[in-house]
């Protein structure tokens, strides 16, 4: 009965060692907030601080090698490893932008850490999973700690209605995408990733493309639905705005970054046989997103608001790499949600700084003025707006020239033609922002509420990151090239 | 060939009360009558896993779905008093609605069009109906869960984890 053997070793814990980690201390966390003074909370917050420290110690060790752990259940390769950085980026600002958040907004429960770290490792997981099965319970460790994180502010009314709309579409979505692991493993008889692609490839499958087909489209709709994909992405302008900011800061990069890792690995490492059925759906998804994304993020006046319509947009611009399908349009999905992640981490942290208890000021009004009020911060948030919009020279620019050229390489001149009008369009909310900032006489006296040594840091860091990769792209492209050559 | 047609008499009576059931779930506008009729599906759908060889799972389904969880649903139907909804007067239907049943009769269509090309995957796969029935049904899902499936087994925990950190979270009261 050679099946019942466990596989099982040392070398296995250190395939998922920054999750044990970053489940350990959340578990620390958890058990220390039962028992601390409540004057003592903040030292909550720089408990989680180390946890993210130690979880990027942990990588060291695995850096350069590709495994798999747990009988093909994980991998580390470049690839897993890359996202496996970006969330820890991702976390390690979210944390410290919610040092000083939490307790002005007055949810500085210990639960709000350990949310984070373990919506992070559910993160890992999707960006690591060999298995589909491994990914859906990553994605659901994931998202049910973002519904969770997403109404944390229990008296605010948006706030819970945020979590629970999010939870009863997301739920939802989580049923499609379960449905199309199943219908995939009905006609494959298999659910590790490799397995399924190398059926597919020889074209041994047993039941036949039609319900092969619908598991697809069923698998599109489930991932379509966490990157905020048009016509799945009514949820977003609503939780985003509801949602704690730093909790949306979070969700903004890291589930995108997560939902994007996973939906590349399943598309691109499991199913490129099926490529000509899906290279359609795309193309059409990335145009409407897009252009639905861009349109109605014009007429918003919240910048919360705003940014959730523009995260929708961008998601269509990364499609458009997706469908590109090449080694530039592969490589350029890496380096545009890495960009991404710094410049709206950085905007969402500008907003968090303008806000006070009580008042948020997320109206794009309240920011009139600020040029002359707080002037480095206006040049920060002039910097992550220009990111956004894809001037040069910032991250935001050398992410959309990336992805537009892949496409005109793989010849999909319309798509490449449509993204560059969006980016047009796009400058004008962008932009308006800058206006107000600049040209506005201030309509009330702005006052930095939240103001934090760590969120100042999580601004310079961002600040940091767009320039750096806007100004010196090419070190952060071939990164990106390394990391996802291998699934070709 | 007696057991065959005893068979397909079990599969297609039991088929039927379950979507019979399925439909009344929906329709009643008592939430008890509902979570009755719930009830009655679930087993329905235990029965059909049993003809599938699967007993074990129609164990558990019975156990957990039809006994544990219906009867969660049962309580917190009685704590909550939800009263009966209103009978709506018209059936108004908008666009998006009729867009909708469209949409879900297209999906229903290619789905019965997958299913018509489809062989059970007991009949191909690394288990088959005879290996299965060789090692026995409970020891074939306890060796794959504690070997191969070990890692999700751990991960799932850490889910329930996060569902109890948010039940108490979202509940409790102000401190």
């Amino acid at each position: 009965m050679e099946f019942f053997q466990v596989q099982f070793s040392k070398a296995d814990l250190l395939v998922v060692a920054p999750e044990l980690v970053l489940a350990g201390f959340a578990l620390l966390i958890l058990l220390m907030s039962a028992f601390i003074r409540s004057e003592r909370k903040g030292f909550l917050g720089y408990t989680a601080l180390v946890g993210v420290i130690v979880a990027f110690v942990s990588l060291y060790w695995e850096m350069g090698i590709e495994a798999s752990a747990f009988s093909d259940m994980v991998r580390i390769d470049p690839f897993s490893l890359f996202f496996k950085v970006m969330i820890l980026i991702i976390v390690l600002l979210t944390v410290l932008i919610s040092l000083a958040y939490v307790k002005r907004e007055g949810i500085d429960f210990g639960e709000y850490y350990v949310l984070v770290f373990f919506a992070a490792v559910g993160m890992m997981l999707m960006a690591s999973g060999a298995n589909l099965l491994i990914i859906f319970l990553g994605l659901e460790v994931m998202s049910i700690s973002i519904y969770i994180l997403a109404g944390i502010m229990r008296d605010d009314v948006r706030s819970v209605e945020a979590a629970f709309k999010y939870f009863l579409l997301g739920a939802f979505a989580s049923a499609f995408l379960l449905y199309g692991i199943a219908l995939t493993y009905a006609s494959t008889g298999t659910l590790d990733l490799g397995g399924i692609g190398r059926i597919l490839a020889e074209r041994t499958w047993i039941n036949g493309l039609p319900i092969l087909i619908t598991g697809l489209a069923l698998l599109i709709v489930g991932f379509g639905f966490k990157i905020a994909l048009v016509p799945f992405h009514m949820w977003t302008p609503d939780v985003y705005e509801g949602a704690p900011t730093s909790v949306t800061a979070f969700m903004a990069t890291g589930v995108k970054a997560a939902g994007f890792a996973a939906f590349v690995r399943v598309f691109f490492f499991a199913l490129p046989s099926l490529q000509p059925y899906w290279t359609e759906i795309m193309w059409g998804l990335a145009v409407a997103t897009m252009t639905v994304g861009n349109i109605i993020a014009l007429s918003q006046d919240n910048i919360k608001r705003m940014l959730a319509y523009s995260s929708i947009a961008h998601a269509g611009y990364i499609l458009v790499a997706f469908v590109a399908g090449n080694e530039l349009g592969q490589s350029s999905i890496l380096f545009y949600l890495l960009a991404y992640c710094f410049m709206n981490l950085g905007a969402f942290t500008v907003v968090i700084l303008l806000g006070k208890k009580g008042e948020e000021n997320t109206l794009i009004s309240d920011y009139a003025g600020l040029g002359f009020g707080h002037p480095l911060l206006a040049v920060a948030m002039a910097i992550f707006m220009f990111s956004l919009a894809g001037v040069p020279p910032t991250a935001g620019f050398m992410a959309k020239f990336y992805v537009f050229s892949a496409a005109v390489k793989a010849n999909y001149y319309w798509l490449a033609v449509i993204g560059v009008l969006n980016s047009a369009v796009a400058a004008y909310y962008y932009l308006r922002v800058l206006i107000y900032m600049y040209f506005r006489e201030p309509e009330k006296e702005l006052t930095i509420g939240g103001f934090s040594p760590a969120a100042v840091l999580a601004v310079i860091i961002s600040v940091w990151g767009v320039l750096h990769i806007g100004i010196l792209p090419s070190a952060f492209l071939s990164l990106a090239r390394r990391s996802i050559e291998f699934l070709l | 060939m007696a057991g065959n047609v005893f068979y397909w008499i079990v599969f297609v009576g039991t088929a039927l009360t379950a979507i019979f059931a399925a439909v009344m779930v929906i329709t009643r506008r008592s939430p008890i009558h509902s979570a009755m009729f719930l009830i009655l599906n679930f087993l329905c759908i235990a029965v059909l896993y049993l003809l599938l060889n699967s007993q074990f799972i129609a164990i558990v389904q019975v156990m957990i779905y039809a006994g544990a969880i219906m009867m969660l649903v049962i309580f917190v139907i009685m704590l909550l008093n939800v009263e009966e909804e209103e009978r709506r007067r018209k059936i108004s239907a908008s666009p998006a609605q009729i867009i909708g049943v469209v949409l879900v009769l297209i999906l229903f269509a290619q789905l019965i069009y997958g299913v018509g090309v489809y062989v059970l995957p007991g009949e191909w796969s690394e288990f088959t109906r005879e290996r299965i029935t060789q090692i026995g049904d409970i020891k074939a899902v306890a060796g794959l869960l504690f070997t191969k499936f070990l890692f999700p087994f751990e991960v799932a925990s850490i889910l329930l984890l996060v569902g109890i950190i948010g039940a108490v979270i979202l509940s409790k009261k102000e401190r």
